[in-house]
């Protein structure tokens, strides 16, 4: 009785670990998010500012894919942002235009779709061709502040 | 000069003790990795090892995990609310946990609850002249007593740590939600968004196989080189806990180095 009531309690002490290595896979962690079942859509930007690597890739504040890369472009010296969108969302017409965008004044950046009306659908490997690169506070705060000193001298 | 001549003899009588120490243990992995595949077809021994290393720490861990968790959702969400930013609570307490805490604290309570018994139990069979009775025998002890272990110890750490992490998820839940409101989904989805799967819990599962690895060889060195004394066993239990929590330790900063440095 002494060794079956060991191994009972080995049997539950395994399947508990077991569980929760399913439930940090699952519930935790973004498992199946990131799996084969997505298409690699390139974007040229001028500028990424903080945009990071598995950053969302969104449609109407809808994640569809995540950043796969960020490059630079050995011809024209512009970032080029790789995107892994999901496969589910392969009717993205042809004439999509990405923005960099920052969620809140001071978030995490984050790519925005904005779906154009073409009839072709992005494949795989295709390009996104209108595109706006991120805001740059910094330079935003100093061209408002040169033209506000300007205004004062005329 | 007599006494420079004394001063260089104890440095070097160290130095020597010392790396032979390091090679004693070495070779006693060897052994210990020999012995714990012999002992794999004997698979009711390592149950039995298995239910003392890893269903008696369980109680400890979960406990831990819970207090752990709770706390983590205490002080994340006062912070986090300076910069309105408690939507992100999940994320900020299973970053925690899965990468560093889980493993970590882990691995700290295994050495402490299980390694210390380890060393004490196998320095008592060879106090109690055991070990050389079951060589008498023709019974290798490496394949009856330390191989058992050894696989045990690889199995159950990363299991409990699972477990630690788990629980502690659910405890940030039941603060951040239970006492602050944080809502359920945007607590479970931030995590979700945040946390990878590879980045994060494989390379916290694979944190917590070589703190397992660690602790148990440590464990096992010690009780088996201990002095067979009452006085040697203590020593070398409080040795077992001492440096396996600053091998826990020191190896966790080297591995987060490697894995999270971007190499």
């Amino acid at each position: 009785m002494q060794r079956t009531s060991t191994e009972i309690w080995v049997g539950i002490f395994i399947l508990l670990g077991l569980a929760a290595l399913t439930m940090l896979a699952v519930q935790v962690s973004n498992a199946g998010g990131g799996g084969g079942n997505t298409f690699r859509v390139t974007a040229h930007f001028s500028n990424v500012g903080g945009l990071n690597e598995k950053a969302p890739v969104m449609i109407g504040g809808v994640r569809v894919g995540r950043v796969g890369d960020i490059t630079i472009d050995r011809e024209s010296y512009e970032a080029v942002v790789g995107m892994d969108i999901d496969a589910r969302y392969d009717n993205l017409p042809a004439d999509t235009s990405a923005a960099i965008l920052t969620a809140g004044l001071l978030g995490a950046q984050f790519i925005g779709l904005l779906p154009g009306a073409d009839d072709f659908y992005l494949e795989e490997g295709d390009r996104v061709e209108i595109t706006q690169s991120a805001i740059q506070l910094e330079s935003l705060i100093s061209q408002f502040m040169f033209s506000q000193g300007e205004g004062k001298e005329q | 000069m007599k006494s420079l001549a004394a001063l260089f003899g104890a440095i070097g009588g160290w130095a020597i003790a010392f790396i032979a120490r390091l090679g004693s243990a070495f070779l006693f992995l060897l052994r210990a990795l020999l012995g714990a595949a012999r002992s794999l077809p004997r698979f009711s021994l390592i149950i039995e090892q298995l239910y003392a290393l890893g269903v008696l720490t369980l109680l400890i861990i979960m406990v831990s995990g819970l207090f752990v968790g709770m706390v983590l959702g205490l002080q994340g969400y006062y912070q986090l609310v300076n910069f309105s930013a408690e939507s992100s609570l999940g994320l900020v307490v299973a970053l925690f946990l899965v990468r560093e805490l889980g493993p970590v604290l882990g691995a700290l309570l295994f050495a402490g609850r299980a390694g210390s018994a380890l060393t004490a139990e196998i320095g008592l069979m060879k106090a109690t002249e055991q070990l050389a009775a079951m060589e008498m025998m023709a019974v290798d002890p490496m394949a009856r007593v330390i191989g058992p272990r050894f696989v045990a110890g690889l199995i159950a750490m990363p299991l409990l740590a699972a477990i630690l992490s788990a629980v502690g998820v659910l405890g940030g839940y039941l603060i951040g939600h239970g006492q602050f409101g944080v809502d359920p989904g945007v607590y479970w989805s931030s995590m979700q968004n945040g946390v990878d799967l590879v980045d994060d819990v494989l390379n916290g599962v694979i944190k917590s196989v070589v703190f397992g690895f660690i602790i148990t060889w440590l464990a096992l060195f010690e009780g088996y080189d201990a002095v067979p004394t009452s006085e040697g066993v203590s020593r070398a239990t409080t040795r077992t806990v001492v440096s396996s929590s600053l091998a826990v330790l020191g190896g966790d900063y080297i591995l987060t180095a490697l894995m999270f440095g971007g190499l």
